[in-house]
């Protein structure tokens, strides 16, 4: 039988006749917490009657460092926020940079872009999916799935020349183009994928082992998953639709044909299968865009201020060579506008917002982010009140916290 | 509603010495509200059926200073805080200002303070700890208003314009 749950203050805990509640600390360097971050739980037993969560211990100024590099250049940094899904964050960031200085993409530009950005939604999902089935006891989900990552590590690697920290996305469009033997390989990737997706189904959604770990466990109400900000697989889960791909569409979502998945409970196993389906959801994206993959130019005409000319014009030409240094001096540069603007894309782990100001010059004035991750993060102790310790993993792992992201 | 609508149902509701005013102009039009009664408005943001603004995407701090290294010179020393809002129920949008000094003296010690919200919207706990931490604003009525991000010895508001990184912390050579 569970204990009846006693919502406690704090002043009670620590009375002489509570001394049967013992404190665990839980991290900051602990496998199942995968990143840094700390837990102070204290528990009845082996209940969760509080949990306070610790953070910055990865914290290295990320958004001070926003202020002093130029629109291009942070890119590199932001990079480092979300490292399971690089490409997405620099996709977000250059989307907020691009409406700040009101630079349309080009076609073949904005496809680029959707499709890498859902390459990087399947990259998180496999991820989490695969360390959710990790932290109970599930090896094998862990290892097919990290197999399919690998594969689009050398996706991304081909089109890049980076497997991890890409930088590949400029101020209206991106460093390189790719070729129709990358596209190949992306269709190939597609039309494989969902036969490991089905196997870890079939391993999975009906296993009584990892359904018992999973259902029920780690609740996340809607009134509560508006309340505390929830958003992403987190908030679909708990059947609150809100899926910034259509509700504010940019790049060329609003071209394709996809569906927003959603589930009710809002628990553990909620989350799982709201992933599990968004990931088909993302091969459908991929899929369409590839059929639809126009062809043109990749990059914004450079005559735009801002936007760096093509390499090949910088080596081959003076005008290439003067607009390049045009850009990137400190003295020379562009004026900006005196703006100030939110902009939000739908990052694999919910709303990735970037709320640039920017005073007139060719760097922002201040660069927030709204991590999805931080806002994940402090919700976590409500929905891990009366749960068992052993359940904390489950529900840590189901709501995806990244530290780099957590602390900036 | 469009923000102009917002704009002018917010000053019917509580009057204009509340809602400062609205800048239509820039390219996300926000709206001005007075320091001392953001908690009476973020109320009525939420709990209003016209506005029901339910979601708090985010809330921020910019500190707003003349740098020397910037082409253009900032004309009024402040800090503000930015709130984001986005309504389930009506589906719309809404960005919300409050300006306050940098200091509350001359002498520059005492950080600005400003009510919290986090009764209203519980997401803006660790929006509010984190602003406290990294530029500087102290909420009034926040619940746990500790350091986030930095530890909890450390001296100074990183993202203030005017911070100086630390020679040394702990042993630790800083710069």
């Amino acid at each position: 039988m569970p204990l009846e749950l006693v919502d406690y203050q704090d002043a009670e805990l620590d009375h002489p006749d509570k001394d049967y509640l013992w404190t665990l600390n839980f991290g900051p360097q602990h496998p199942a917490t995968h990143t840094t971050l700390r837990l102070i739980l204290t528990l009845d037993g082996e209940t969760v009657i509080k949990a306070v969560p610790h953070i910055g211990y990865l914290h290295s100024g990320f958004e001070k460092l926003g202020e002093y590099l130029d629109y291009n250049q942070y890119v590199t940094i932001v990079d480092r926020m979300n490292y399971l899904s690089p490409l997405a964050n620099e996709i977000s960031w250059h989307h907020a940079v691009e409406k700040l200085l009101g630079i349309e993409l080009t076609p073949r530009g904005k496809y680029l872009r959707t499709m890498l950005a859902e390459l990087m939604r399947l990259q998180d999902h496999l991820l989490n999916v695969g360390t959710c089935a990790l932290d109970l006891g599930g090896f094998t989900a862990f290892l097919y799935f990290f197999y399919q990552r690998e594969r689009i590590y050398e996706l991304v690697e081909y089109a890049s020349g980076q497997r991890f920290h890409t930088s590949y996305t400029r101020v209206g469009g991106f460093l390189f183009d790719v070729n129709d033997d990358w596209l190949q390989k992306v269709r190939e990737f597609a039309n494989d994928f969902p036969r490991v997706h089905d196997e870890v189904n079939r391993m999975l959604t009906r296993n009584k082992i990892f359904i018992d770990r999973v259902k029920g466990v780690g609740v996340l109400t809607k009134e509560e998953a508006i309340n505390r900000g929830a958003t992403g697989p987190v908030a679909r889960a708990s059947g609150l639709l809100r899926d910034l791909r259509k509700e504010e569409p940019y790049l060329a979502y609003p071209e394709l044909d996809f569906k927003v998945v959603a589930a009710t409970e809002g628990d553990c196993y909620a989350r799982y299968l709201v992933r599990m389906g968004e990931m088909l959801e993302s091969i459908k994206i991929i899929k369409q865009c590839l059929d639809k993959f126009p062809g043109g130019p990749i990059n914004v005409n450079s005559t735009e201020k801002a936007v760096l000319p093509a390499k090949p014009a910088v080596y081959r030409s003076i005008e290439g060579l003067i607009q390049h240094f045009e850009v990137i001096m400190p003295n020379r540069q562009f004026d900006g506008p005196k703006e100030e603007l939110y902009a939000a894309t739908e990052s694999p782990n919910g709303e990735l917002g970037y709320y640039i100001v920017s005073d007139g010059g060719f760097k922002a004035y201040r660069a927030r982010t709204r991590p999805p991750s931080f806002l994940h993060f402090s919700l976590f102790p409500h929905i891990v009140k009366g749960a068992q310790l052993s359940d904390v993993v489950a529900i840590l792992g189901s709501i995806n916290i990244i530290a780099a992201e957590l602390d900036r | 509603m469009t923000v102009e609508e917002v704009y002018q149902y917010l000053c019917e509701l509580l009057g204009e010495d509340r809602i400062l005013g609205l800048e239509a102009g820039a390219r996300d039009p926000f709206v001005i509200v007075a320091p001392e009664s953001i908690a009476v408005v973020a109320d009525v943001l939420k709990n209003d059926s016209r506005l029901s603004f339910d979601h708090l995407c985010d809330l921020c701090g910019v500190d707003w200073r003349a740098v020397p290294e910037r082409k253009v010179a900032c004309q009024e020393p402040r800090v503000e805080v930015v709130y984001q809002l986005y309504s389930f129920t009506h589906r719309h949008r809404l960005t919300v200002k409050a300006k306050l000094p940098r200091w509350r003296d001359e002498t520059e010690k005492t950080l600005p303070e400003i009510p919290t919200v986090s009764g209203v919207w519980a997401i803006a706990d660790w929006h509010e700890r984190e602003a406290y931490d990294l530029v500087g604003i102290r909420f009034i009525g926040h619940p746990d208003l500790r350091r986030i991000l930095c530890a909890e010895d450390w001296v100074g508001h990183p993202l203030r314009k005017d911070y100086e990184f630390p020679l040394e912390y702990h042993g630790i050579r800083g710069r």
